[in-house]
């Protein structure tokens, strides 16, 4: 298990390659450049623009450019953010936790909720339960998730008032006081819900299929045949065959963390990494657009290898070697 | 031996037994007023072809049936003096796995493939006797070395999938006899394997059931199967038992044109065609039996006109020797009796 997790590691990083030079060539296809964000190309002396340009090693070439980007990356540098004027690395180590926080409350909202719903569908199927549980999911299937969290804000915070619209927490408190974290729990809950929905509803239903499908095997069968209790075999024999599936989405949703939540974040202005990376780009913040564009990638391919090794814990029949 | 046997009172006993399954909102049995009864200690087998209703059967004793479009419709199902089809699945449970075990055609799907084999082996002991972990492990070991298997300290920790057909199905015989049953329900329990597996799988059975003294119903297809281990035979068609003795005449003297058949059917055995496959035509599907009559009475090289107007009795023609075929005069069925 170890040295398959460290090959794939080893395996990552020409992929990470491969990514930074596609990553670094839409930066420089892509109309302007940090430049022109950063001042008002309209109102600035041409010959000053072109001596900064040339100063900024914009006149490089293009290999040369991507050989200084690419060595500062590795170094941590990820270049200094356009807008804000201060390093790339800092916006992002600042605006992490808040992601991370509503990723991990959205996962645990995913999971708990599915595996309630689903194990109780696809042991009682074609009862009332089940049909309630299955149009709620439809729901939950059919709802874009920007129009979800327009309209969770619009009853859950405006009409009902028991959620804030907007933010991470309420600035006025003291950080980590006990009524500070029970702001940001408040203050994540609806973001969270809504960002897990879609994941809710599917994982519901693909486990619940599985359950009525694992229902009619073989081994089912034989457990019955040595006496087991219905509520056991339900339990541990069918539970555990179909758990495996579902928790190998797991690593997949890791992969997909911050990439998920940006539209999420930017409709309940949520200060994470998600809203980040759609004002950079709206205000052509390149260094902190490519920095999160490299993170998304590694984050995907570091949540194939997280499923992969889940697959093998969970599942006896797949060796990792 | 088998009039000591025939004194003893029954261990089961099957009486006008219907199994049906709905279709389309219809039900239709595919098992249609079967009766027969198994003595301490002896083996029975059940042979015909694929399709005949064996496995229902056994399921249908069982209380394995599908739930939802199974149904035990009529009959009865005595074991021990206890009428099992009357039972709950809490009570049935008790039963299943202790008294009365079962193993199945297909060893390769069987098995849990996520649990050892420790695991579930240790799962009917713990179904069914106070057992400690340390000990149920001991005991799950000892199983599997009475069942052949060579490396069982290192097998119990295993999974499934890590065992070929002919050790699967040693294990699920270590899990039917784990609790020392009285009577074994084997389903083909050698079909999906090699030929030199087979042989010694059902070496094994017949060990473990002289040293065990405990009944079984053999079911297969295969007649040579038949004439090696079984007391008594039961021959079915199309849901019916149409003919039933002790294995040595069956053998010497077939009396059903269908056993006939199958009875010829033995030499072709390793033509690749399978082996019952020589009888011309199939066994009719649950919604096209023929209502009155005899069953075979389309496939059967003796037809009469009769055949399928006059619905035949199994009766006893000799000591022992029941057939249901209008050929003999026993099975027609007397006035004023409706058949
Ligand atoms: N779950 C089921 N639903 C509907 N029909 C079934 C089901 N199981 C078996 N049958 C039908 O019952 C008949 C007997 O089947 P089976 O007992 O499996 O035959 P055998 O074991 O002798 O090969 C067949 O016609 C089969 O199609
Ligand atoms: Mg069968």
């Amino acid at each position: 298990m170890l040295k398959y997790t460290i090959r794939r590691i080893l395996g990552m990083i020409p992929m990470l390659f491969l990514i930074s030079i596609v990553v670094f060539s839409l930066a420089k296809l892509m109309p302007g450049d940090s430049l022109s964000g950063e001042i008002d190309p309209a109102n600035t002396d041409p010959q000053y623009i072109a001596e900064m340009r040339d100063k900024l090693g914009y006149n490089d070439p293009v290999h040369e450019q991507y050989l200084r980007w690419i060595s500062n990356f590795m170094q941590g540098d990820f270049g200094k953010s356009t807008r804000y004027k201060i390093p790339a690395s800092e916006i992002i180590a600042e605006r992490m936790p808040n992601t991370i926080f509503l990723g991990l409350m959205s996962l645990l909202i995913t999971y708990v909720f599915a595996f309630l719903m689903g194990s109780y569908a696809g042991r009682k199927p074609y009862t009332l339960g089940d049909n309630f549980i299955s149009a709620f999911n439809y729901i939950g299937l059919a709802l874009p998730s920007f129009i979800a969290g327009v309209f969770a804000i619009y009853i859950f915070a405006f009409n009902l008032g028991w959620f804030p619209s907007n933010g991470s927490v309420d600035i006025s408190l003291e950080q980590g006081t006990l009524s500070y974290w029970i702001s940001r729990f408040h203050h994540v809950l609806l973001p969270a819900i809504v960002l897990g929905a879609l994941s809710t509803a599917s994982y519901t239903q693909f486990l619940r299929n599985d359950i009525i499908e694992n229902t009619r095997k073989d081994y089912v069968r034989t457990a019955r045949a040595k006496g087991t209790p219905e509520h056991k075999i339900y339990r541990s024999h069918i539970m555990r065959n179909s758990i495996i599936p579902v928790v190998t989405f797991l690593g997949i949703d890791i992969g997909l963390l911050v990439s998920g939540a940006i539209i999420t974040e930017t409709i309940f202005t949520y200060p994470g990494i998600g809203q980040l990376f759609l004002s950079s780009v709206t205000q052509r913040d390149y260094p902190v657009l490519m920095a999160i564009t490299m993170l998304l990638s590694f984050l995907t391919l570091f949540g194939n290898l997280i499923a992969d090794i889940l697959y093998g814990i969970v599942d006896p029949r797949i060796r990792l070697d | 031996m088998s009039n000591l046997v025939h004194k003893e009172a029954s261990l089961l006993e099957v009486k006008n037994l219907e199994t049906a399954f709905s279709i389309d909102g219809a039900y239709y049995n595919a098992v249609d007023k079967v009766s027969f009864s198994i003595k301490p200690g002896q083996i029975v087998g059940v042979v015909g072809e694929s399709g005949c209703g064996k496995s229902v059967l056994s399921l249908s004793i069982m209380q394995l049936l599908p739930k939802g479009n199974g149904e035990i419709r009529s009959g009865e199902i005595t074991f021990e003096g206890v009428q099992l089809n009357q039972l709950s699945d809490t009570e049935m449970n008790r039963i299943r796995g202790r008294d009365i075990s079962m193993i199945f055609q297909e060893p390769m799907t069987s098995l849990n493939p996520v649990f050892t084999i420790g695991y579930q082996l240790q799962e009917v002991l713990f179904n069914h006797m106070k057992i400690s972990k340390g000990d149920a492990r001991q005991k799950s070991i000892a199983l599997l070395k009475s069942v052949g298997i060579s490396r069982p300290e290192k097998l119990v920790d295993e999974y499934p999938h890590q065992l070929s057909g002919g050790m699967r199905q040693r294990v699920m015989i270590a899990m039917a006899i784990a609790c020392q049953p009285k009577l074994l329900i084997a389903d083909e329990p050698t079909t999906a394997l090699d030929v030199t597996v087979q042989a010694q799988i059902l070496e094994l059975l017949k060990t473990i059931q002289e040293v065990n003294d405990m009944s079984i119903i053999l079911i297969t297809h295969d007649l040579g199967v038949i004439a090696e281990m079984c007391d008594e035979v039961l021959v079915m068609y199309a849901g019916r038992i149409i003919e039933r003795s002790d294995a040595e005449s069956l053998f010497y003297k077939p009396m059903h044109p269908y056993t006939e058949l199958l009875l010829g059917a033995i030499p072709k055995m390793d033509e690749e065609a399978g082996m019952l496959s020589s009888i011309e035509g199939m066994v009719p599907s649950l919604k096209n039996m023929p209502e009155t009559g005899c069953r075979f009475a389309l496939r059967c090289p003796k037809v009469k006109p009769e055949c399928s107007a006059v619905t035949p009795l199994l009766e006893e023609v000799e000591e022992g020797h029941s057939v249901s075929c209008i050929l003999y005069e026993t099975s027609m069925p007397r006035k004023g009796v409706k058949p």
